[in-house]
């Protein structure tokens, strides 16, 4: 693409770029993303590391493949961004090839078959994380309880090598792993046991809100999450209405079924702070590819994610739902962008000129004539 | 007063550090170069010479039909040729133009001034200013005669006058606001007068405090007539959304705000009609902004029509530096210029000499990663991306059922893209093309009619011929019976 010739309006340019709104966003997933990797450990440091940089391999791979330049598009940081998060949803201590696979599946099948960036229907890295789920079930729900660094039971540097490159000794496996809360949920609950008895043991709002459990390596900090969520607010970089709708719409749903069976029906406090919905609320569902073009719109397609979320973790087979509910409600996008439109200025909302036969304009009109 | 807020809209970087710059005349240059198109609608026809000697004031071509404006000269002096120049336009075509050159004495014709113009009816009004060649001046520089005979067929309850100034840099609108606020209001109060209206609004940016002081002083007699502040945004100066703000009515698609009881004038059209009225002076000079870093002495000057941008420059001390673009107009309507060898017409609000960090970002276009924030910007509630989408492959049609001719070319989506795709420029390219295809349709649609015309000529013909050819057949075997008969006989 080359636009160069005579120079049109506007002459002028918010300082404003991909790279930059990429940056932006990435520099907000840090804070939960070293509270991840204090909590997990080197290993946690290593998969970030592997995923990104392999995100990025398969990113220049498809751009050659694909005849385009390499260097500008690598250089905008969609593709460190894809592996990124896709990090931040695996379970901590997952093997190098994991993140491998995840990241090239995303990039190549998620991102380039449709074209590249922009182009893509769905989500890449929720794309990348849906196949691992499906194809290597047992590595993507190995979960491990905190284990800090610089506290005894953290592995060291080359330890935590090994784990990545080579896998945790079964006996080190077994003296980590730990259940999730949704996980436990899930498994309690389908033995029938009342929340009343679960619950305790498994979850409390203070450790959820901090992130001190088990849980991906990104996940768990719902505090930092929302910090750093706040701060893409602050910036202009998302809008409320995705965060505000899906966190709205899950609270929603799990208050209704907490009054209805509060022994069977987890308040919405689990719902909000366990699992990848802040996450999934702040940056992945707010990924401005998959999602609406119109305010209205978004806040349908979220609202459609946090019911889907809710529906999959009470329900479904699934303990989590935060993947498939987003890669659905893509899915759905063009048809809400399809009936979802901006009223247009002068127009009807069904296109036609405005008629001031009546309604609001019509009031106006008279009010202003009534003026003279 | 109750405002309304129109949708999307900017916040370009102000730079209206000129605002502080009082207007300076700009002595007369040696030569005006006035192309006979300053305007929307037809081109003026010369009525003079080359060779004749002018005055300052005199009509120098006529207007041609309805929707035209004549043009007067802007100083005394020789016609020294009518000629091609290069257009105030990006194309830098060139345009029939009148080439005066000065004599340095700026005398003036006799003018009739009538006594008192609110004793003028209404036609007579708007007959004078149309005959002083005023045009919109904010930009549009539609012809203001034709606006304000609107007045005799629609009921225009409200007569709103633009001070947006809502373009980065451009601050001659606020200059005149704060240095003739009295004429302005004297305009105003004409233009009242011309449309059978009782109620004015001055509509003027927060940012332009002295501005707001200055009229308020100058209205404070009249009470028909009040100044509204509207908030700093872009673009509050487009007409349509200006309409909005101040009274909460949309202008319906297809239609002109008079045919809802609005009629929107620039300031320095309703100064032009304080001229034109009082003191019998045509449209032959206006106030210029020359901004941009590139500029040594950024100014506000009052130039005479014709006047090339380049000698407004080297008045202004010339350049710092090679600009990166030299605009005609606002950094987001304004057009950029091939070079400075053209002139100030009617509608040139500024001349800007940009450095490259005044453009912004300057890389190439990157894909669209569809952050709508284009949509979100654009004041009319179009979709952008989706019209950029369309107008990319040629897809006029299609890019016309989702609005292509509702966009008003504001530049707010382009200047807010991240990835830097010109999509302003892609709908000014898709309108040509619509435009292009519309006339090849009118030209189909007419040979079919005129073939259509022949072949049924041909027809008549081929039937007139056979009547003509049995007539005749019949004739001779009425005169071989009757030759028969008589033979017989």
């Amino acid at each position: 693409m080359n636009y160069a010739g005579p120079a049109a309006s506007p002459h002028a340019h918010a300082p404003l770029s991909v790279s930059r709104i990429m940056l932006m966003v990435w520099l907000a997933l840090l804070p939960a993303s070293a509270y991840g990797v204090w909590l997990f450990g080197w290993p946690a440091l290593y998969l970030l590391l592997i995923s990104a940089a392999a995100a990025m391999g398969a990113e220049a791979l498809a751009l050659r493949i694909a005849g385009k330049p390499v260097m500008p598009s690598l250089r905008d940081g969609s593709a460190l961004l894809t592996g990124w998060l896709l990090a931040m949803t695996l379970p901590p201590w997952a093997p190098w090839w994991i993140a491998v696979i995840g990241a090239i599946f995303a990039i190549i099948i998620g991102k380039h078959v449709f074209g590249g960036l922009g182009q893509n229907l769905f989500n890449p890295a929720m794309l990348g994380r849906v196949a691992l789920l499906i194809a290597f079930p047992l590595e993507m729900t190995s979960w491990i309880s905190p284990q800090p660094l610089f506290t005894e039971q953290a592995p060291g540097l080359l330890d935590s090598l090994q784990i990545t490159f080579i896998g945790a000794s079964t006996p080190l496996v077994d003296a980590v792993s730990g259940a999730t809360v949704l996980d436990g949920l899930k498994t309690e609950l389908a033995r029938g046991t009342e929340l009343s008895a679960i619950l305790p043991g498994l979850y409390s709002d203070g450790a959820a809100l901090i992130g001190q459990m088990g849980g991906s390596l990104g996940e768990t900090s719902a505090l930092l999450i929302l910090l750093g969520g706040l701060f893409l607010l602050w910036r202009g970089h998302i809008g409320w209405q995705i965060p505000a709708a899906m966190l709205g719409t899950v609270a929603l749903l799990a208050t209704l079924m907490h009054l209805y069976d509060p022994l069977r029906y987890a308040h919405a406090g689990v719902h909000l702070l366990s699992g990848g919905l802040m996450l999934g609320a702040f940056f992945i569902a707010t990924d401005p590819v998959g999602s609406p073009n119109t305010q209205r719109g978004k806040l349908i397609f979220a609202a459609g994610i946090g019911a889907l979320v809710y529906i999959i973790r009470t329900w479904g087979g699934f303990p989590e739902g935060l993947a498939f509910a987003v890669l659905l409600m893509n899915a759905a996008t063009p048809l809400i962008d399809h009936y979802i439109q901006p009223r247009i200025y002068g127009r009807r909302r069904d296109g036609r000129p405005l008629d001031y036969q009546h309604g609001r304009f019509a009031r106006r009109l008279k009010k202003q004539r009534g003026g003279e | 007063m109750k405002l309304f807020r129109f949708r999307g809209g900017v916040h370009p970087a102000e730079q209206k550090s000129t605002g502080q710059l009082p207007i300076q005349e700009l002595p007369i240059p040696q030569r005006l170069y006035l192309p006979l198109q300053m305007h929307i609608g037809a081109a003026a026809i010369p009525v003079v010479a080359v060779g004749d000697k002018v005055l300052k004031g005199q009509l120098i071509a006529r207007a041609n039909g309805a929707v035209s404006a004549p043009v007067h000269a802007p100083t005394s002096g020789v016609i020294e040729a009518i000629d091609q120049h290069t257009a105030p336009h990006p194309s830098g075509l060139p345009v029939c133009s009148i080439i005066l050159r000065s004599d340095g004495e700026d005398r003036w014709s006799d003018t009739v001034v009538p006594i008192d113009p609110f004793r003028l009816s209404a036609e007579e009004v708007a007959q004078r200013v149309g005959e002083a060649g005023i045009v919109g001046m904010g930009g549009a520089a539609f012809p203001a005669a034709v606006k304000l005979n609107l007045g005799s067929r629609h009921t225009i309850h409200t007569l709103l006058i633009n001070g947006g100034e809502c373009e980065p840099y451009l601050t001659c609108d606020d200059r005149l606001m704060q240095e003739r606020p009295e004429a302005i209001i004297d305009g105003i109060r004409l233009m009242l007068h011309a449309l059978h209206c009782t109620r004015a609004l001055i509509a003027v940016e927060s940012n332009k405090p002295m501005a707001q002081q200055a009229l308020r002083q100058a209205t404070q007699d009249y009470p028909m007539i009040e100044v509204v502040v509207v908030p700093t945004r872009y673009p509050m100066g487009s007409e349509k959304q200006m309409i909005l703000t101040v009274t909460g009515l949309e202008v319906p698609a297809g239609k002109l705000a008079a045919d809802i009881g609005v009629m929107v004038h620039n300031v320095a059209t309703a100064y032009a009609v304080h001229q034109a009225l009082r003191y019998g002076r045509p449209l032959t000079s206006r106030v210029v902004t020359i901004s941009g870093s590139a500029v040594r002495n950024p100014a506000n000057l009052e130039v005479p029509l014709g006047t090339l941008a380049s000698d407004l420059v080297a008045h202004c001390g010339g350049i710092t530096r090679t600009p990166a673009r030299q605009v005609l107009g606002g950094p987001m309507m304004g057009a950029s210029l091939p070079h400075l060898d053209v002139p100030i017409v009617k509608g040139s609000n500024g001349v800007l000499l940009l450095g490259v960090e005044e453009l912004g970002q300057s890389s190439g276009a990157q894909p669209c990663i569809r952050c709508g924030r284009c949509a979100e910007a654009c004041p009319i509630g179009l979709l952008p991306m989706e019209l950029a989408a369309r107008a990319r492959h040629g897809k006029v049609e299609a890019a016309l059922d989702i609005g292509l001719m509702d966009c008003i070319g504001c530049g707010s989506c382009s200047y807010t893209c991240p990835a830097a795709i010109p999509l302003t420029q892609f709908f000014s390219f898709a309108k040509g093309e619509l435009s292009r295809l519309r006339e090849e349709k009118q030209k189909a649609e007419r040979t079919r009619t005129l073939a259509q015309a022949r072949q049924a000529r041909l027809e008549r013909e081929a039937e007139e011929k056979r009547i003509a050819a049995a007539k005749r057949k019949a004739e001779r075997e009425a005169k071989k019976r009757a030759e028969a008969e008589g033979a017989a006989s």
